[in-house]
């Protein structure tokens, strides 16, 4: 028989501050899963970040460092210089990655960081209450575009992976969702290229996850996962932008 | 006595840091003191230390922080307009009390000012312009030697209190060569395995954060820091002082502006006023103390600084009503001469104006 139990690296007593229904609690499994499985505990230093994932140093049992908001690419860079032999990476929403600190992350991409990056995109600044972030679709009501994201005064959503895959030193760029369990699935796999890419040496291995925001988008979990296969899917499509350990 | 090399400046505090054992520098490139930077672009590379030529000085800040955070010895180095970049970072810093290693080689402001030397960064260093309660401990050197001790010290006052520590040189001194010698680097290392980040090998994940959610945690915390200011204070507050037995009159400054106002003592005891000095080395903690005591018995300070009165502040403060203040300063650019200082100091004791403003 089998038993459903908790990764080694997630902490025993650990209650997700995340809201019922957010993706953020698969997100954090996945990772946590994949750190017992390489073996990484005892070599991890995480870069954490501020928004909904701000309190990830309370669910994951491993070594962490807070980062202002935006700065976690910068101390995960000044981590892995100082301590070139453990395994670095942040967990970081869009707002934090691609709107505040996407400068910290491109030019870490750019140096070639051999570092991993984690960024949930759920199109929305979620703790603050559901505000219009970097990646809110076009015509997305937040509480900050309430007629609508309207691209004349608001501009267009960032693709983050394929930013990121543009950069020479990045190994690897994958956008991946959790909203079916096959796609579960392949973003674990992702997420382990993501960390082998940093463990072989190879450079920067980046995933960007489609997550969804029950809470500020006033849906069910069933009708959140049902947004991201009908309206962000199209418009962040799924799949691998970068990948330098294939042919 | 290790032999005596003509040194500038900005290289005097680079090749300290290296000395001082600096496994990290991140930088962004500023006038006048991008030479730290350079050189150790080439120095880092050739011991395989770690360098990295940052996208910013937010992004330098932040990469300081990280490596510390791992119990390395770390530092950057920038100028008055983008350490005000880095004043997020700062309070970050002395909230999760990391080891940071900061250079301030001071330029004019305010705005993007320009490459002339100053002094206008006083409060910036020491009531410093991140949120919150914190104190950085903020060193000033005043020659070139001072650049290498107070490097040295920087370090090991960073570790010993893990408190971010910053050395405020400006641009002449800087800029400006002189004789002076390395020596090897005099303090202990200091054990950092209770807190440093190594992977949580065998032991329970440790994490470095300010956010607390808990109300009586965060007010526990701040009180334990500013219980660890008081013994800094106790324990490291340093000063210069000259003359000041018998003195009627003592001049304050610090940095290279204290080099001046010793010459100027010398000029004016020839003359027959009974002057003394007094040069802050530590600015934060201030030498509060030290000048409240000298106010006793002394009639008059001056306080000489290339700003519009920032330190005078904190001597006020110290002296407390007890004894009169004035300023003799100008904000920015040409270094107030022996003259220019011996000229304000008449005119005050004569009442020609009540600060010398020049």
């Amino acid at each position: 028989m089998q038993v459903f139990s908790l990764p080694k690296s997630m902490k025993e007593n650990c209650k997700y501050t995340f809201c019922p229904g957010c993706d953020h609690g698969i997100a954090v499994r996945l990772v946590a899963e994949l750190l017992d499985e390489l073996n990484l505990k005892g070599k991890t230093i995480l870069a954490a970040s501020i928004g909904c994932s701000v309190f990830l140093y309370d669910f994951l049992d491993v070594d962490a460092i807070e980062a202002p908001h935006g700065r976690a690419m910068a101390e995960a860079t000044g981590v892995k210089r100082a301590r070139p032999d453990k395994f670095v990476f942040t967990y970081q929403g869009d707002g934090d990655f691609a709107s505040i600190g996407l400068a910290e992350s491109t030019h870490a991409a750019i140096r070639a960081e051999n570092l991993t990056g984690i960024c949930i995109n759920n199109t929305t600044y979620g703790m603050t209450g559901g505000q219009l972030g970097p990646t809110t679709l076009i015509g997305q009501k937040t509480t900050t575009s309430p007629m609508g994201r309207f691209k004349d005064t608001y501009g267009y959503p960032i693709k983050i992976a394929e930013h990121i895959a543009l950069c020479e030193g990045t190994a690897f760029s994958a956008r991946v969702a959790l909203d079916t369990v096959a796609h579960i699935n392949q973003a674990k796999k992702a997420l382990r290229k993501a960390f082998q890419v940093q463990l072989d040496g190879l450079g920067y291995g980046f995933v960007e996850i489609l997550s969804t925001c029950p809470t500020n988008w006033k849906m069910t979990p069933d009708e959140a996962h049902e947004r991201v296969k009908n309206e962000m899917i199209p418009v962040f499509p799924l799949g691998i932008f970068k990948d330098v350990t294939e042919g | 006595m290790a032999e005596k090399q003509l040194l500038k400046g900005n290289y005097a505090i680079a090749e300290a840091a290296v000395k001082a054992g600096c496994e990290c520098y991140f930088g962004y490139p500023i006038t006048p003191q991008t030479e730290i930077g350079e050189y150790l672009s080439g120095r880092m590379h050739e011991l395989g230390r770690g360098y990295v030529c940052a996208e910013s000085e937010l992004a330098a800040i932040n990469m300081v922080i990280g490596a510390t955070s791992t119990g390395a010895k770390a530092m950057t180095s920038s100028s008055s307009c983008a350490v005000a970049l880095m004043q997020e970072g700062l309070s970050y810093a002395c909230a999760d009390e990391l080891p940071v290693v900061l250079v301030n080689v001071m330029r004019a402001g305010p705005g993007l000012g320009y490459i002339y030397p100053a002094q206008g960064d006083y409060f910036q260093a020491v009531y410093g312009g991140g949120n919150g309660d914190y104190k950085l401990t903020v060193l000033a050197p005043s020659t070139v030697q001072e650049c290498i001790d107070l490097t040295y010290r920087a370090f090991y006052l960073a570790q010993k209190y893990r408190n971010p520590t910053m050395v405020l040189a400006d641009g002449l001194l800087g800029q400006m060569m002189e004789p002076a010698s390395f020596g090897e680097y005099p303090y202990p290392e200091i054990d950092n395995s209770s807190w440093a980040l190594t992977g949580a090998k065998g032991r329970e994940g440790r994490a470095i954060y300010s956010c607390a959610r808990d109300e009586d945690a965060q007010n526990n915390h701040i009180r334990h820091l500013f219980q660890k200011y008081d013994l800094i204070a106790k324990e490291e507050t340093d000063w210069e002082e000259m003359n000041t037995e018998d003195a009627d009159i003592i001049i304050v400054a610090f940095g290279s502006m204290g080099r001046n106002i010793k010459a100027t003592m010398r000029e004016l005891r020839a003359k027959g006023l009974k002057v003394g000095i007094l040069r802050p080395i530590t600015l934060s903690p201030f030498p509060s103390n030290r000048l409240n005591e000298l106010a006793d018995k002394c009639k008059q300070f001056i306080v000489v600084e290339m700003n519009m009165g920032q330190m005078i502040k904190d001597v006020k403060l110290a002296v407390n009503g007890k004894a009169k203040v004035d300023l003799i300063n100008r904000p920015v650019g040409q270094w107030l001469s022996v003259e220019e200082i011996a000229d304000g100091v008449q005119k005050i004791l004569n009442k020609e104006v009540a600060y010398a403003s020049i």
